[in-house]
């Protein structure tokens, strides 16, 4: 490898977090442009502006008079972004209202009226009633509701089957991996070496076998779960780095997708466990009776804490990366007033980037541990008696 | 108020673990270069058990 295609790397690595850290900021434009005028509004009104503050802060904080809470602003921009929505906002602009994103199906399934299929646009970022066959849907929290031609009384919750953010990712990273581990398959056809894609994904095939199953499972039975093992190392990987492009997609961030990945690992190990691992956990050999009752109820426990601290760990990992980029990137606004607009944009920039860079290292760490823990349960309940 | 010192303190404790962990690590493969290898799987293990009991802490404390 020489230097150059190093430098190659490291470049389009920059430029790719860069991209990221400017979609993040322009996002916060928005807010930004109306913090001015808000700003200059407040020259010489301070005591004022206090007083408005607190009253915004009553009123629930949005403040669309033009006057905003800049904290509360930030708060609610983190929280948007960590939760699952049902269309993409890339930027906004809250003095005129407007929203430039794109949107994404909504299919709903409602006990009296039946199947609802349209855009999300319908509900003009939840400002409005959205209408199809004669029934009324509105967004409340996010979530969807049933409701009147006016939009007022909630009539009830239909069943959500929409294609929102979270379910976009998954597909995309579902897709993604089709394509490349096809192409590498594909590849094999025509000769010993991988070529293209499969260049990077051989050497991560071979390390999740050799590093990761064989010396956890042991060398009779790992070949069993080794599909297992793949996909949701490289889902993970995938979804972790697709939390990092400008689309920012907070999918394994999410406790719901990370739960539903556990219990995966959690039913492999429950219906792989041969005798001596149930036998471990209800009687445990070579200790006396009375120490034998004692134990069962912990390992029955521990059976449950063991995917209990996978999904907490990932969910956490992640939410926790996405909330300090996006705290630093809300410091273009806290630090404005010191530092000026370039001055703060250049130290958000800055640590946004270092922090980037590091989120790539825990994108690949998260996949890694999950699968190695899961890997290490599965051993443990298929290992041999000695 | 006091889940916020809670946090800290959780926090404290992660820090003390996980520098005791990567410390004794670093003395392993010092002293024993040709294992460095395993000595990184297994402090990842640790390292990421801690973190799942941290982490379990925080949300639980939240």
């Amino acid at each position: 490898m020489t230097l150059a295609q190093n430098s190659v790397r490291f470049f389009i690595g920059l430029m790719f977090t860069i991209g990221t850290t400017f979609a993040f900021a322009n996002e916060q434009h928005g807010h930004e442009g109306q913090h001015e005028a808000h700003a200059v509004h407040a020259e010489g009104h301070e005591a004022h502006e206090e007083a408005h503050g607190e009253h915004d802060a009553d009123h629930g904080g949005h403040g669309y008079e033009g006057m905003i809470d800049t904290q509360e602003e930030i708060q609610a921009y983190k929280e948007h972004h960590l939760q699952d929505a049902h269309d993409f906002v890339l930027f906004s602009d809250n003095e005129k209202g407007t929203h430039i994103g794109f949107p994404l199906p909504v299919i709903l399934w409602d006990g009296e009226t039946g199947m609802h299929f349209f855009m999300s646009s319908k509900f003009h970022h939840g400002e409005t009633v959205a209408e199809s066959n004669g029934a009324f849907f509105k967004l409340a929290h996010g979530k969807i509701v049933k409701t009147d031609a006016e939009g007022h009384e909630e009539l009830g919750h239909p069943i959500d089957f929409s294609i929102t953010k979270n379910v976009l990712g998954m597909l995309i990273a579902g897709l993604l991996m089709i394509w490349m581990f096809g192409s590498l398959a594909k590849s094999y056809k025509r000769g010993p070496v991988p070529t293209g894609i499969g260049r990077i994904l051989e050497p991560l095939v071979l390390y999740v076998r050799d590093e990761i199953a064989r010396p956890n499972i042991g060398e009779k039975h790992y070949k069993k779960f080794m599909s297992f093992l793949l996909t949701v190392f490289f889902f993970i990987w995938i979804l972790n780095l697709l939390g990092l492009t400008p689309l920012a997609f907070n999918v394994t961030g999410n406790i719901a997708v990370t739960a539903c990945l556990a219990l995966f690992t959690f039913f492999i190990v429950q219906f792989s466990g041969n005798k001596h691992y149930w036998g471990h956990i209800f009687w445990m050999p070579g200790v006396p009776v009375p120490m034998k009752i004692v134990l069962a109820p912990i390992e029955v426990l521990g059976m449950f804490t063991k995917p209990f601290s996978l999904l907490i760990r990932l969910f956490a990992n992640i939410t926790a990366g996405h909330m300090v980029l996006m705290s630093l990137i809300a410091l273009t606004i806290i630090l404005k007033a010191q530092f000026g607009a370039v001055g703060s944009t250049a130290i958000s920039l800055f640590l946004s980037l270092f922090i980037s860079l590091i989120e790539l290292l825990v994108a690949f760490l998260q996949a890694y541990i999950f699968t190695m823990l899961s890997s290490l349960f599965i051993g443990m309940a298929v290992e041999d008696h000695h | 108020m006091y889940n916020l010192i809670g946090a800290g303190l959780i926090v404290i404790g992660a820090g003390l673990g996980l520098g005791n962990i990567g410390g004794k690590a670093m003395e392993g493969i010092a002293r024993q270069p040709e294992a460095a290898s395993k000595i990184q799987t297994a402090m990842i293990i640790i390292g990421a058990l801690l973190e799942g009991l941290a982490f379990g802490a925080l949300i639980l404390g939240k």
